[in-house]
């Protein structure tokens, strides 16, 4: 009976302790669009490369979190006015996005970016053509300054479709993202030049939340030093290991 | 959810698509339904309610008020529903957490905008930040309904507006003649009589508001038009155990029977109304009615 007083006792000290704490939950948002770094499985849930890092970091640095999707296009606007703590959604760190929030260092090794075309189309001269990419993105940046036609898409899905339906000559995206798509249909090719752009895919947050970052930072830092960040980045094929 | 399902590759088609059409992503989908049509069942009402105050406002004999019913129908009117939708509903979310802020934490000495960011204490967070994400998801919910009800009120009070308007003077003088006040001519002739007008505008603005459900993603509510992209885009074998190709044409006509049946229902409903409040009425259509009884 003691016992039971005790447990219950240290179980309401533990409870307020963490209601007290800045960050009892926190919201991590994602965009569940883009395999095989995030998307929805079968069951409706967050699944990918990002949620087992997340779990995972969560559980390092001790924290309780929870998975929000959000739309790529509102996804830093809603992290700066609170509606979740972290962007954990494929994001390369940028200067232009740096000015508005924050990243931790780099969880993924700089990843090439692809050109995915129609089978058959392998010769296309990209600088004349007409490329799709999504909003918001470092590829749709980098189509409009190489001067190419640029279509712009809200989700990766719509991107890739608009080449199918012959909308697009091309597709600009992560590799790690067409890789998949290639290997799944034969109607589909990528071609042989790459483009080096970014910096590698950080965790976003909120210029003033210094406490998460450097909670994150650190459990980066631990699982890039134990090798089980580079396990989950062969697991799901994210690109080059640290 | 069926005991075949543990290998989908295996299976003949219809199993296969038993399984499919089972998973808990299309459950989702069909929550999406039950979360739309729960919109408009709370919207419609509110926004009407939201309509005739602005209606009675814009009529009042108070100058005030009445630049205040104006106002609104003008204001609401005017502004796009996207740019409403993504400015009033942050506007509203941190207007409401600043006051929870003042009240809350008085003792709080950072800015609250820093930068970009806004931040107010924990407990003022609304929801609080370790609340559960359906607390989240209803007050996103809430919120939706909220803008939902002001921008639709705008439109309807413009309607019943013009329907208080046109009942015809006569009656309202005889009511008058009658000794009846400002508010019993107001609620017993008046507002019975205006339905018949002000009912082709309000069908119109039903219609709308059904057709305007896939604004809720910008409030973050995931709505059956969003379902139907993320079920339909190519589904990679790397990912699920339900590879396919595009089918978001599939889903897509599929909302596309749903949206034309529904507002088909609609129609029939709404003629029905129609000839239930003519009856009586001193209008063309209520004389026609009075000549084939």
């Amino acid at each position: 009976m003691n016992k039971l007083i005790l447990s219950t006792a240290l179980l309401a000290i533990g409870a307020g302790a963490a209601f007290a704490d800045g960050h009892s939950v926190v919201r991590l948002g994602t965009e569940g669009a883009y395999p095989p770094f995030n998307f929805l499985n079968d069951a409706g849930e967050v699944d990918g490369f990002e949620r087992e890092l997340g779990d995972e970091l969560c559980a390092r640095a001790e924290l309780t979190c929870e998975w929000v999707t959000n739309e790529w296009d509102s996804i830093i606007p809603n992290l700066v006015s609170g509606n979740y703590d972290a962007i954990i959604a494929g994001m390369s760190i940028t200067a232009e996005r740096d000015e508005v929030i924050d990243f931790t260092q780099n969880y993924t090794q700089p990843d090439p970016s692809s050109y995915l075309v129609a089978a058959g189309n392998e010769g296309l001269n990209v600088e004349t053509a007409v490329i799709a990419a999504q909003t918001n993105t470092i590829q749709a940046s980098f189509v409009a300054e190489m001067g190419a036609t640029l279509l712009e898409f809200a989700s990766p899905e719509e991107s890739v479709a608009a080449v199918k339906a012959g909308e697009a000559d091309a597709v600009l995206a992560d590799d790690s993202f067409l890789a998949p798509i290639v290997e799944a249909d034969a109607e589909l090719a990528k071609l042989e030049r790459e483009e080096l752009i970014g910096g590698g895919i950080g965790m976003g947050l909120r210029e003033s939340d210094g406490e998460l970052k450097a909670k994150m930072d650190a459990a980066i830092s631990s699982m890039k030093a134990d090798g089980s960040l580079n396990a989950l980045i062969e697991k799901w094929e994210v690109g080059a290991k640290f | 959810m069926f005991s075949f399902c543990t290998d989908p590759s295996t299976l003949e088609t219809y199993q296969w698509f038993a399984c499919y059409f089972t998973t808990g992503k299309h459950a989702n989908f069909y929550w999406a339904f039950v979360t739309v049509l729960l919109l408009l069942a709370v919207t419609a009402p509110t926004s009407l309610a939201m309509g005739f105050g602005g209606a009675s406002a814009a009529r009042s004999r108070i100058a005030p008020v009445r630049w205040l019913g104006h106002g609104y129908i003008s204001v609401v009117r005017g502004v796009p529903d996207i740019a409403f939708f993504l400015f009033f509903v942050i506007a509203l979310d941190q207007g409401l957490e600043f006051l929870r802020h003042s009240a809350l934490c008085p003792d709080w000495d950072q800015p609250i905008r820093q930068g970009n960011d806004f931040i107010v204490c924990d407990a003022a967070k609304l929801p609080l930040g370790n609340a559960p994400q359906w607390v989240h998801e209803v007050y996103g919910f809430a919120l939706a309904v909220f803008t939902f009800a002001i921008v639709f009120g705008a439109f309807a009070a413009n309607v019943l507006y013009g329907a208080m308007q046109a009942v015809p003077r006569a009656q309202l003088e005889t009511a008058e003649a009658y000794g009846m006040t400002h508010r019993q001519t107001f609620w017993r002739i008046l507002v019975p009589q205006m339905w018949v007008y002000a009912l082709p505008g309000l069908s119109n603005l039903w219609m709308v508001l059904i057709k305007a459900t896939p604004l809720l993603f910008l409030l973050g509510v995931e709505d059956i038009v969003y379902w139907a992209r993320e079920l339909g885009g190519t589904a990679n074998p790397r990912f699920t155990d339900y590879p396919h190709g595009d089918w978001r044409m599939w889903y897509f006509l599929f909302l596309l029977v749903f949206y034309l049946a529904f507002t088909r229902v609609s129609e029939v409903v709404l003629e029905r109304l129609m000839n239930r409040l003519t009856h009586g009425q001193a209008t063309t259509g209520g004389e026609a009615q009075r000549k084939a009884a």
